[in-house]
């Protein structure tokens, strides 16, 4: 069970990450190809033409991918979590389905039109197409992180103990769920700043080999515009998301700045440290007086609950969750007395919390004290990477920044083109982001465990009753199929940002004039 | 909110609908993957057959990806206990399936003879593959599939791998190939000339015969040799959803019940075969209507399995009384009529919009064409 569990994750989490290595580029190439489609209709000029199209082709060699990974996503809640699926469904499927006809019809729709349609439609009906494709980008991230942010924060739902599931009471709420909102933001923005670093990154190499100037120097400047304003609102809606966190999933808050004890507020924020978990303790730490509370609360008097006292809590809501547990069988075979359902209704919220306990007794029922508080240890992640994962995303978010407005600022000056410097640390830059949205959606989804519908359903209950040589077999073959197309996806990606607008034959560019 | 049977029959009906989408609009993507090696041999004819699909495949197997988000909002116990049980005949189709997307973007993309070769074996494992299993899938269904809950309503599959490779399953599996080959096939005689039209014309024949004389057999075998199942307990069709109360009893030819109580149901199998006949009938003389013609036959042949399992959707062979019917295994009533809703509202809109694409796009791939748009086409 155990390892069947850990295998089905593990592959959950490699496809998942698998796919999030093309997202986000998807998102920000389609926004910024729709900023300089605009340009070529607005002002006529051919180099902007020649930038949608020959952005548009490294957009397509990552597209295809996001769509092979993509895939996967979709067959995966069934075939390797089936009891999440059957528990879920009626919420989660929801989000999935109309995912699938308001955003990816869109834009798999259009983007056939966006690459073989440049003759046959007119000017403005083309940027309309590139507008479609990329409104169904952003459409498809809003509903998967409504779907995310459901598992994160579960609103709008209740457990209906006759078909053994979670079912939807309003889907207003499911919509506007404050989790929901600010992950969309915060993925969004991160999807775009990957898409301008990418420009300006690939940008700057051009700029450095002294090739295709006109054609890079405005590349770069738009990457730079963009990303200026999306480093900004990545940050912010960062903090926004931390104050939900906060406010909704503490335990996950206490690992990420590995509060082990509640200080008196305002509490101190450990900037960097040695974290130890067995003593329960950080070593060396860096702390900031007030600062944690004023992050986490936005308040001075604000408490920031730390782990013992979370799990001491937890131990109490998952006697509670026993006292429903009980009797479930009744609720479900319509046979409880009028006092049993109401001893179930009281507690049914923290139903979850006794499910916990199947870990350690198939019949929760039983479980010894012992095992009762194995599993309140149980609801707090692993402190140590959630501490640093999170650290090395709020770093980048910080350098992006820095980056972002200074490269703004000089090729507004035009003093970015002989900056060596810059531009150098701007192609550097490009896997930055890449590993920004990758930790920080291990910081988001390692921080929920052990919940994969938080305080409602665990992750070891969430499996589908599958044979672990199974799963291993496919995980390998996963990794294998996964690494060839990706070595494939570099090749070209780099045979083509190599090649520059060479590669559209216009006749215009470095290699068609008799560059090296 | 409509009554909670009314929108679970409607859901049936909708889910069909979907996976009719998928095998009519991606069917001939499919099929036209297939046919790649046979019909072309030299790079200009092969760049002609798949730039002949290439803007639209994209956009058509969303019907796939739509249908499975369907199915999981719909009907989660069986996508839960469908996916999970058929395991490794999905991860094939899967694995196919990963071919498509880089095989149409990535082939002419380098202009070495070995690169477009694999790439060309590769479409065409992904549009035979796919293909295939999905008929085996169904095959499956019409048999039953090894499967029971636990109390807590936990599926378990008890079936090893090879009992998804059983004759009759495999013998579905041709079905759906051959049916998705001709309509791949007439797509081709709309969008090609010349020889590679002539070439397309043989294969559609030969395919549209294939497709009858398979129908008829898997047909043959249904009435007098599977076990059909049939529900003798009274179905309480506004019952919340369980898998736990049925009395189902197994005879050969109990799949046909429908058809003698619903006379109009033989309505799908007539179009099965005759809309293959008319196709290899109309063949080139009318490349359009041979694609209707082609597509009724698809919805014809996939709607008889259909109809003739209607309510089941998923039995069980070991727990006959467990099966999940579209009456005892949907959403809950709220969810399935937020769904219909959204589906009302945009089915309609993706049918316009990828129409004009289709418009947009119409017209025969030349070589000319190819020449010209070398650097931008596939
Ligand atoms: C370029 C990528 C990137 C950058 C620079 C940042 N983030 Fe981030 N972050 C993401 C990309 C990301 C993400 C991939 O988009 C995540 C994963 C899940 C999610 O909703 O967004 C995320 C999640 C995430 C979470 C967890 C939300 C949850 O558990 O549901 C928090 C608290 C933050 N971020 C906070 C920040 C802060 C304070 C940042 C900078 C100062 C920051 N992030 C920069
Ligand atoms: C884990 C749940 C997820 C599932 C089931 C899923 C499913 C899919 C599928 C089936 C496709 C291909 C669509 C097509 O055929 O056009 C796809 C592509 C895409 N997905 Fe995901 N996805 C998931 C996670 C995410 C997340 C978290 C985001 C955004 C924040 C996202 C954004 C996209 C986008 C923008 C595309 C377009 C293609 C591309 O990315 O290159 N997905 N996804
Ligand atoms: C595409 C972006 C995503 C990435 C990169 C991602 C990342 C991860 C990672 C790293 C894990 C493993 C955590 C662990 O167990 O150690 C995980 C687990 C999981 N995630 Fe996500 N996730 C993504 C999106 C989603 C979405 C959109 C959903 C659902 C809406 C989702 C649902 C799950 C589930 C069901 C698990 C397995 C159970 C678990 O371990 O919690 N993920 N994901």
């Amino acid at each position: 069970m155990e390892a069947l569990v850990d295998i089905s994750r593990l592959q959950f989490a490699f496809t998942a990450l698998i796919h999030f290595l093309f997202v986000p580029l998807t998102l920000g190439l389609s926004l910024i190809l729709v900023v300089m489609e605009s340009l070529y209709v607005k002002t006529g000029k051919q180099i902007y033409k020649d930038m949608t199209k020959f952005w548009g082709k490294l957009f397509a060699i990552n597209f295809a991918m996001g769509v092979v990974t993509g895939l996967t996503m979709e067959f995966q809640f069934g075939s390797n979590w089936a009891y999440y699926s059957h528990y879920v469904g009626d919420i989660f499927g929801v989000a999935l389905a109309i995912e699938g006809l308001m955003a990816f019809f869109l834009e798999s729709t259009f983007i056939g039109l966006f690459f073989f349609a440049w003759d046959k439609l007119s000017k403005k009906q083309h940027l309309m197409v590139t507008v479609l494709v990329a409104l169904g980008s952003n459409l498809s991230a809003l509903w998967i992180l409504i779907a995310n942010g459901w598992m994160q924060h579960p609103v709008g739902t209740f457990f209906n103990p006759e078909t053994m599931r979670m079912e939807l009471e309003s889907f207003s709420e499911l919509l506007f769920n404050p989790m929901a909102q600010v992950k969309f933001l915060h993925t969004l923005s991160a999807g775009y700043i990957t898409g301008a670093v990418f420009v300006m990154g690939i940008s700057a190499w051009y700029l450095l080999k002294g090739r295709d100037m006109e054609f890079a120097k405005r590349s770069f400047l738009i990457g730079a515009a963009v990303g200026s304003v999306v480093s900004l609102t990545v940050v912010m809606l960062g903090d926004e998301s931390g104050y939900h966190v906060a406010e909704y999933q503490p335990e996950k808050m206490a690992a990420i700045e590995a509060i082990w004890e509640t200080e008196p507020a305002p509490a101190p924020f450990t900037a960097i440290g040695v974290i130890d978990e067995e003593a329960g303790e950080t070593r060396y730490g860096i702390h900031i007086p007030m600062a944690l509370g004023l992050i986490a609360t936005r308040s001075l008097d604000g408490e920031v609950p730390g782990i013992k006292e979370l799990v001491e809590a937890n131990e109490k809501r998952i006697h509670s969750g026993l006292l429903a547990y009980q009797y479930l069988p009744a609720m479900r075979d319509k046979t409880a007395t009028d006092a049993q359902r109401q001893v179930f209704n009281a507690h049914v919220n923290d139903l979850g919390y006794a499910l916990l306990l199947k870990k350690y007794n198939e019949n929760p029922i039983d479980a010894t004290q012992a095992q009762i508080n194995m599993a309140a240890e149980d609801t707090i992640p692993r402190v140590a990477p959630m501490f640093w994962a999170f650290r090395v995303m709020v770093a980048i978010g910080g350098f992006l920044v820095l980056l972002m407005f200074y490269a703004l600022v000089a090729s507004y000056r035009g003093s970015a083109w002989n900056n060596k410097w810059l531009l150098k640390v701007s192609l550097w830059a490009i896997p930055l982001p890449f590993i920004g949205v990758e930790v920080g959606w291990f910081v988001a989804e390692f921080g929920r465990q052990p919940w994969t519908v938080y305080g409602i359903l665990p992750t070891h209950l969430s499996t589908s009753s599958l044979d672990v040589g199974m799963v291993q077999n496919s995980l390998i073959a996963f990794v294998v199929m996964y690494s060839l197309l990706f070595v494939v996806e570099l090749y070209l990606m780099f045979k083509y940002a190599r090649l520059g607008p060479s590669a559209l034959h216009t006749g215009h560019y470095h290699f068609e004039n008799g560059g090296v | 909110m409509w009554d909670y049977d009314t929108l679970r029959l409607i859901w049936w009906a909708l889910v069909a609908l979907l996976l009719l989408g998928y095998a009519i609009m991606d069917g001939f993507d499919l099929g036209v993957g297939a046919l790649l090696p046979f019909v072309a041999k030299t790079d200009m004819d092969r760049r002609i057959l798949i730039n002949a699909i290439g803007p639209t495949w994209e956009g058509n197997q969303v019907w796939l990806v739509l249908g499975l988000g369907a199915i999981f909002a719909a009907w989660p116990a069986i996508y839960a206990t469908a996916f999970s049980g058929m395991y490794v005949a999905l991860l094939v189709m899967l694995f196919a399936l990963f071919l498509r997307p880089v095989g149409f973007d990535y082939r002419s993309k380098l202009a070495s003879p070995v690169w477009r070769s694999v790439w060309d074996y590769a479409l065409f494992l992904g549009g035979a593959v796919p293909a295939f299993v999905m008929g085996v899938a169904f095959g499956n269904l019409l048999l039953g599939v090894p499967f029971h809950f636990d109390e807590t309503f936990r599926s378990f599959y008890t079936g090893g791998l090879v009992d998804l490779l059983n004759p009759f399953s495999l013998l579905v599996g041709l079905v759906s190939l051959s049916m998705l080959v001709m309509h791949g096939g007439t797509f081709l005689l709309i969008k090609t000339e010349g020889h590679l039209q002539y070439r397309a014309l043989k294969a559609t024949r030969f395919f549209a015969l294939m497709t009858i004389v398979l129908f008829m057999l898997a047909g043959y075998f249904l009435v007098y040799d599977v076990e059909g199942y049939r529900v003798i307990s009274e179905i309480d069709h506004l019952a919340p959803s369980t898998p736990f109360a049925l009395t189902v009893e197994r005879e050969v030819g109990a799949w046909m019940n429908n058809f003698d109580v619903y006379p109009w149901m033989w309505l799908a199998p007539f179009l099965g075969v005759a809309g293959a006949l008319l196709v290899s009938f109309l063949g080139d003389k009318k490349p359009t209507l041979s694609w209707v013609a082609s597509g009724l036959s698809v919805a014809g042949i996939a709607s008889t399995a259909g109809l003739a399992m209607f309510p089941f959707v998923l039995p069980s062979s070991t727990h006959p009384s467990q099966s999940l019917l579209m009456w005892n295994a949907t959403s809950s009533q709220q969810t399935l009529w937020l769904m219909l809703i959204a589906t009302a509202i945009f089915i309609p809109m993706i049918v316009a919009y990828t129409s004009w694409v289709f418009k947009v796009l119409k017209g025969k791939i030349t070589e000319e064409h190819i020449e010209k748009t070398t650097f931008t086409s596939y």
